[in-house]
């Protein structure tokens, strides 16, 4: 009996300097695939649609349950992760290209560096260390740590990004989720005594003014993290900011 | 100038809307007398014309506010890759036609500050109601005014719309999706005004 098969179109690239081509592949069907496993039959045996030997397609994933973001792909022309996208529910082909707001180093495989150089930029992080034990932290109340929780959420997968008309090789925009995570710990009891030094960092070019409200993050973001709602709360922090910092005030910590 | 880019992007958001925004609604009220007969149109347009110290309310309230907000707005319409064919999401839309109708709305603003103001000034043209009339017997710039202001006034609306989110005044999805709803109607009372002037005058 012959074995169902299914049909990828995957978009490759040799090396980051080298021209994207797409190659067909007719793999074996399982039930309940999604697309990390329809790949990995492709690395089991890397023969092309026309019976040709080819070098195995190259992808990144880790956690297989959506919570490491490093399986972003635009999948039938949709930036998602591939570890929760289930083959049974998508047409056929299936087309599987890298995102392309970010530089591809092989095949599927891109470079995210820049949200996390970004996430570094904004200073997405709660200075503790010190030289003795400055005991517990200020208490946080439950409802704000309730939708504190949902920022948390962010992965990194760069889908945002990719969906965003404002994040692309003409601006410096560093896309919605570094902003995001600066709401984040600026919600943080103990994060909130550096609050001004993110906001400031967020007034510099290519931060929060970059963003055009197109609001496409909020609709793609596979999370669910409410972007725009931290982008517009954002805003009311910025200007507070850059007004304190214009005239003045005791409270600009 | 490095870091000014926030400062720059707020003073177009301001601008937009103080004193851009108010000026339009105004311009467009006073064009409106024509419904009521040439006379009428003559009256208020001279009152304007008549104002004191005009030239520095014109170059302070109208020039060079439009002059900052059309060259840095040019500037965004340049930096953004349009992705309306992948992303149908209705803001996007408006993200898109906001751009669309800058340029739009520059071109036209040029086309009429040349024709009507700047003639005004050299004195070839008188400011009157004959002269709104004569532009608008030809059928192609009727039309052309008629688009004008229309992507004047949905930039305008949809913009106030994004001056709430960009002042932080309108943060939850809720008070954006109420907000969206107010400056449609905006929208839609702004451009009655300006087209019902338009068809005064033929």
């Amino acid at each position: 009996m012959a074995e169902e098969k299914l049909t990828l179109i995957v978009t490759r690239q040799d090396s980051p300097d080298s021209a994207p081509y797409e190659e067909t592949f007719k793999v074996n069907y399982r039930k309940n695939m999604n697309i990390i496993s329809a790949l990995m039959e492709t690395q089991k045996n890397p023969v092309n649609a026309n019976g040709e030997s080819v070098a195995p397609v190259q992808w990144e994933s880790n956690c297989l349950e959506e919570v490491c973001g490093a399986c972003s792909m635009v999948i039938n022309g949709e930036p998602r992760q591939a570890c929760s996208t289930l083959v049974d529910k998508l047409e056929q082909p299936i087309r599987i290209a890298p995102m392309s707001t970010f530089p591809v180093v092989r095949d599927l495989v891109v470079d995210r560096s820049r949200m996390f150089d970004s996430l570094k930029k904004v200073k997405a992080w709660i200075p503790i260390d010190g030289t003795h034990d400055l005991g517990p932290g200020p208490r946080m109340p439950e409802k704000k740590r309730q939708w504190a929780y949902e920022l948390s959420k962010c992965m990194t997968c760069g889908v945002c990004l990719e969906a965003c008309p404002n994040v692309n090789s003409k601006s410096d925009f560093i896309g919605p989720a570094p902003l995001s995570q600066v709401r984040l710990f600026n919600s943080h009891p103990t994060g909130e005594m550096n609050k001004s030094e993110r906001l400031e960092a967020l007034m510099e070019d290519g931060g929060l003014a970059g963003c055009g409200n197109s609001q496409n993050c909020v609709q793609v973001c596979p999370k669910g993290i409410p972007l725009t709602t931290s982008i517009a709360a954002l805003n009311r922090d910025t200007n507070i900011q850059s007004f304190k910092n214009f005239f003045g005030s005791d409270n600009a910590h | 100038m490095e870091n000014r880019e926030f400062f720059y992007r707020r003073l177009h958001s301001l601008l937009g809307v103080v004193p851009i925004g108010i000026f339009l609604i105004q311009h467009l009220v006073v064009n409106h007398f024509a419904v009521y007969g040439p006379e009428s149109f003559n009256k208020a347009a001279h009152f304007m014309h008549d104002l004191p110290f005009r030239i520095v309310l014109e170059i302070f309230i109208i020039f060079l506010p439009i002059i900052f907000h059309a060259v840095l707005g040019v500037y965004i319409v340049f930096v953004a890759k349009n992705n309306v064919s992948r992303y149908g999401f209705f803001r996007n839309w408006m993200f898109y036609l906001q751009r669309i109708t800058g340029i739009i709305t520059l071109v036209f603003i040029v086309w009429h500050v040349w024709e009507t103001r700047v003639q005004i000034g050299m004195g070839t043209e008188e400011l009157d109601y004959s002269l709104m009339e004569n532009i608008l017997a030809n059928p192609v710039m009727f039309w052309f005014y008629v688009l004008g202001v229309v992507s004047t006034t949905f930039h305008f609306a949809n913009g106030l719309w994004s001056f709430l989110v960009s002042w932080g005044i309108t943060v939850t999805p809720r008070s954006q999706k109420i907000a969206t709803y107010a400056t449609l109607l905006v929208f839609l009372a702004v451009t009655y005004i300006g087209i019902r002037a338009l068809f005064a005058f033929v």
